[in-house]
């Protein structure tokens, strides 16, 4: 007879699952890995095996093959796929199972289930409808391992279709300019494709160099992006009138000199509090705000809250002030501001 | 105040001053009196609501936000009213936001016992933006990249009239500025300034740096090291009275009250106030160190053992208008000769005449220059002997020749998040020396704080740097691994209690960042105590 959730262990460099011999999201190369999803700060390259979506696994391919982005490692020496919903058995009689977390393609929250346990750890997710994924399920547990990236009460992302009509607004007021999106170039940039495309932006939209890939691997995936262009195939006049798509370090980059007097805006959570340098501020996450993080605590209602990376604080004080049991894991290596 | 609103939030994303000052102008154009006069001085030098503090606005949201949670935000935004404005709870109905002018009123309304029951009600009558807006405004910091010149600027382009004519008439004015108004957007006659005691802008310098003079055209001062002043005695015969501002037009006479009686005739002076003593130039400089005069400055009342203690005087330099007789067009020869003859008539208690420095040619004046560090003197003022008084800047008339910097090798240790446009950035570093041998165990001391001197593109790295380096986190401060060197520029160093290692920089600013030096080879605390000259 061991003691409960002994089978379950956050170390520094990640949730470490001894029966198993198995870590989730580790910061470094590790034999066995559960992978939640595929930014670089979850997905390292390097493990021997990787349990992840198929998406997920697409993705992590697609990133440590080409090297286009945080070139931490090597392709998976072995990849195992794990549909939405499916179980696989791992050793020392650990169960995991993949659910959609809602944060980006192939996103999942993994559940852990021994002698009769229950663990869920999300990665990273959000409760808001997202065209590119399907939505976040809450799955009942005994411990509920939550990120924390917006978790401060002044964090509320306001409704996307505020945000795209603020973007399209601003692009036909400047019909001779363009209008420079900088978003993550997975997820974010094809949440904000996707979403233009849902509020009847028909026009081509011009990608940075650095996104297609990413955004013809969502296409595969079956997401519809409508039609998309590369900047470097055309001349400063044809992209004028234009959205153009860039990650957030090319904004300010020599890259933008080619484009016709950018009006330059940025797609992310961060924008709710006025400070980036930019023009346009588009407050588009692809986390949970604080809302939403509260809401689902309360929804999840686990006997035991593990809160990681991002601002644990305020929502280790919010746990504590509504009676619920709460702990921070010091987990080292992810990205503190990445949305 | 949506219109207010949208202007201060559309000024806070644009980065062009071009396109700050088209945004500011339009807003004046087409918005009524006296709603852009509130604005203005909202934009420009501030308004003041006695009632309404930092405090106050904390106050009122720890009744609302738990007070942890609370705090971890503002730590965050790194700015109240923002956070307030982020944080307050939307009232469920529809907002109906007031006009400027009913907002001042309101808020200038308000005492400190029913501020906390009106503040809340005028907040629910606005949306985020406009919460914004408000408690920027209330607080008297706007702090969103406009400079009251850059204000003064964009009045002067909104109705095409000379910012040199608007600087001028706005000292005597208050807001909302009607008459500004009147004049330049109404063709009015302009204000009478004449006889009040009004802020006439300063003349300034540029730096020298590679410029060589010739001395038979410019005349050589010591750039003494006090706070710049105007002296301005002005008012009805037998009724006159003297104000003192500082180099922004602000009024300082409430705390320099023993200079306010010691002007026996109507003038504008410029010169730098000083504190008797005999650091700067010794027994013949006769005037303290700035640390002295810091201990008169920022009060509203001073007692008989801060007059006794350091005794204010102005070392003057020019001379603007004299007796009604406006001499700002004319050489600055002429001014000079003016100034030396009006010597005899004022106190010697209260004034002296800042000496011109002779020297043969432009190398004497290098060499006369090299000096200044052991006289504990700031550097040179260079001034062309035909020059008008002309506000502002312009190139060519006065220069400014800094002795040059004291540069010493110090390790960051903690690192705090900025204000304003820099709150997401890690861009105030505290930095250390060491108190020993680094390969013996020494320690790190604190020794000085900055946060300028770098590039948006080095602050994003050394951003990055502390993010990827954190061992502790305090709060909104963060300590690193101490791992990176800046080469630091500094101007002087003294005593001080402020910091364990006894000792704090003038004027400290990240002269370069060694990437590539190791930690050990940074300077040890004895090399900086070596450049003490209190």
């Amino acid at each position: 007879m061991t003691a409960p959730f002994s089978w379950i262990k956050p170390e520094p460099h990640g949730i470490y699952i001894p029966p198993a011999d198995c870590w989730v999201d580790p910061s470094r190369p590790v034999d066995r890995a559960l992978v939640t999803h595929g930014h670089a700060d979850h997905a390292r390259g390097g493990h021997g095996e990787t349990v992840a979506t198929p998406e997920t696994l697409a993705i992590m391919e697609l990133r440590y093959r080409t090297g286009t982005e945080n070139d931490a490692g090597e392709i998976p020496h072995k990849a195992v796929p794990v549909q939405y919903g499916e179980t696989i058995r791992l050793p020392g009689g650990v169960d995991a199972t993949y659910v959609p977390a809602g944060h980006v393609l192939g996103s999942a929250q993994i559940l852990l289930e021994h002698a009769g346990e229950r663990v869920v750890i999300t990665g990273d997710y959000k409760r808001r409808h997202d065209p590119t994924c399907p939505p976040f399920e809450v799955t009942p547990c005994d411990i509920f391992v939550t990120e924390a990236t917006f978790g401060l009460p002044l964090f509320t992302h306001p409704p996307i279709e505020d945000e795209m009509a603020k973007l399209l607004d601003r692009l036909a007021a400047h019909p001779d300019r363009c209008v420079l999106v900088g978003a993550y170039a997975l997820g974010k940039a094809q949440r904000v494709i996707a979403e233009l495309r849902r509020a009847g932006h028909k026009a081509p939209i011009y990608l940075h160099g650095a996104m297609e890939r990413m955004c013809r691997l969502y296409e595969e995936f079956g997401v519809d992006l409508g039609e998309l262009r590369l900047v470097s195939d055309h001349s400063k006049d044809d992209i004028r009138g234009h959205i153009v798509i860039c990650p957030p370090s090319a904004l300010n980059d020599r890259w933008s000199r080619r484009l016709p007097d950018p009006i330059t805006a940025m797609a992310s959570g961060w924008m709710r509090v006025r400070q980036r340098n930019v023009e346009l501020p588009l407050v588009i996450s692809d986390h949970a705000d604080w809302g939403e993080l509260t809401r689902t605590i309360r929804e999840v209602d686990a006997a035991e809250n593990w809160i990681t990376h991002g601002r644990e604080d305020a929502l280790l004080r919010w746990c504590q002030l509504h009676q619920r049991r709460a702990r921070a894991l010091a987990l080292v290596g992810y990205e503190d501001e990445d949305d | 105040m949506e219109e207010f609103a949208a202007l201060v939030d559309a000024l806070v994303y644009t980065r062009s001053r071009n396109e700050k000052l088209r945004l500011i102008a339009e807003y004046l154009r087409a918005t009524p009196d006296p709603d852009r006069g509130w604005a203005l001085a909202a934009l420009s030098d501030g308004l003041d609501f006695p009632a309404i503090k930092s405090s106050t606005i904390r106050t009122m949201l720890m009744e609302r936000v738990d007070p942890v949670l609370w705090t971890l935000s503002r730590d965050f935004v790194g700015d109240t009213a923002e956070t307030a404005s982020l944080l307050w709870p939307a009232p469920d109905h529809l907002p109906s936001p007031p006009t400027v002018s009913e907002a001042v009123a309101l808020l200038g309304g308000m005492n400190r016992k029913f501020v906390q029951a009106e503040l809340p009600q005028l907040l629910d009558r606005l949306d985020a933006s406009g919460r914004y807006a408000l408690l920027k405004l209330a607080t008297g910091a706007m702090r969103i990249g406009v400079s009251s010149r850059l204000a003064k600027m964009a009045f002067a382009q909104a109705f095409d009239v000379s910012v040199e004519e608007v600087e001028e008439y706005w000292h005597g004015l208050d807001a909302p500025y009607s008459e500004l108004f009147a004049w330049a957007a109404l063709g009015e006659a302009p204000p009478d300034t004449e006889n009040l005691p009004t802020f006439r802008p300063f003349m300034l310098a540029h730096p020298l740096e590679e410029t060589v003079v010739d001395l038979a055209d410019y005349a050589a001062e010591w750039k003494w090291d006090g706070i710049r002043v105007q002296m301005v005695r002005a008012g009805p015969k037998d009724n006159e009275s003297t104000r003192i501002h500082s180099r922004s037009g602000d009024d300082i006479s409430a705390t320099f009250p023993e200079l306010l009686d010691v002007m026996p005739f109507p003038a504008v002076l410029d010169g730098e106030l000083l504190v008797r003593g005999a650091h700067q130039g010794g027994e013949a400089g006769g005037a303290a160190s700035f640390n002295a005069l810091q201990q008169r400055l920022g009060r509203k009342t001073v007692s008989n053992k801060m007059l006794a203690d350091f005794p204010a005087f102005v070392r003057l330099y020019d001379a603007l208008i004299l007796e009604g007789e406006d001499l700002r067009e004319r050489p600055w020869t002429e001014r000079r000769a003016r100034l030396e003859a009006l010597m005899p008539r004022l106190p010697d208690t209260h004034f002296d005449l800042s000496q011109v420095v002779e020297a043969h040619d432009f190398a004497h004046l290098a060499a006369i220059r090299d000096t200044a560090r052991d006289e504990a003197i700031e550097g040179l003022m260079l001034k062309r002997r035909d020059s008008p008084y002309i506000a502002g800047r312009r190139v060519g008339y006065w220069y400014k020749w800094k002795r040059d910097p004291l540069l010493v090798d110090c390790v960051l240790m903690y690192a705090q998040r900025g204000s304003g446009r820099r709150s997401s950035f890690y861009s105030d570093y505290t930095f250390g020396c060491w108190d020993g041998d680094p390969d013996a165990g020494a320690e790190l001391l604190p020794v000085g704080k900055a946060y300028s001197g770098f590039t948006d593109e080095e602050l994003k790295k050394l951003d990055r740097h502390v993010r990827q380096n954190t061992v502790n986190r305090f709060g909104p401060v963060r300590e690193t691994d101490k791992s990176l060197v800046f080469e630091v520029a500094f101007d002087s160093v003294h005593e001080s209690k402020r910091h364990k290692s006894g000792l704090a920089m003038r004027f400290p600013r990240i002269h370069r960042i060694r990437w590539d030096k190791p930690p050990h080879e940074a300077d040890r605390i004895d090399a900086l105590k070596a450049l003490i000259r209190d």
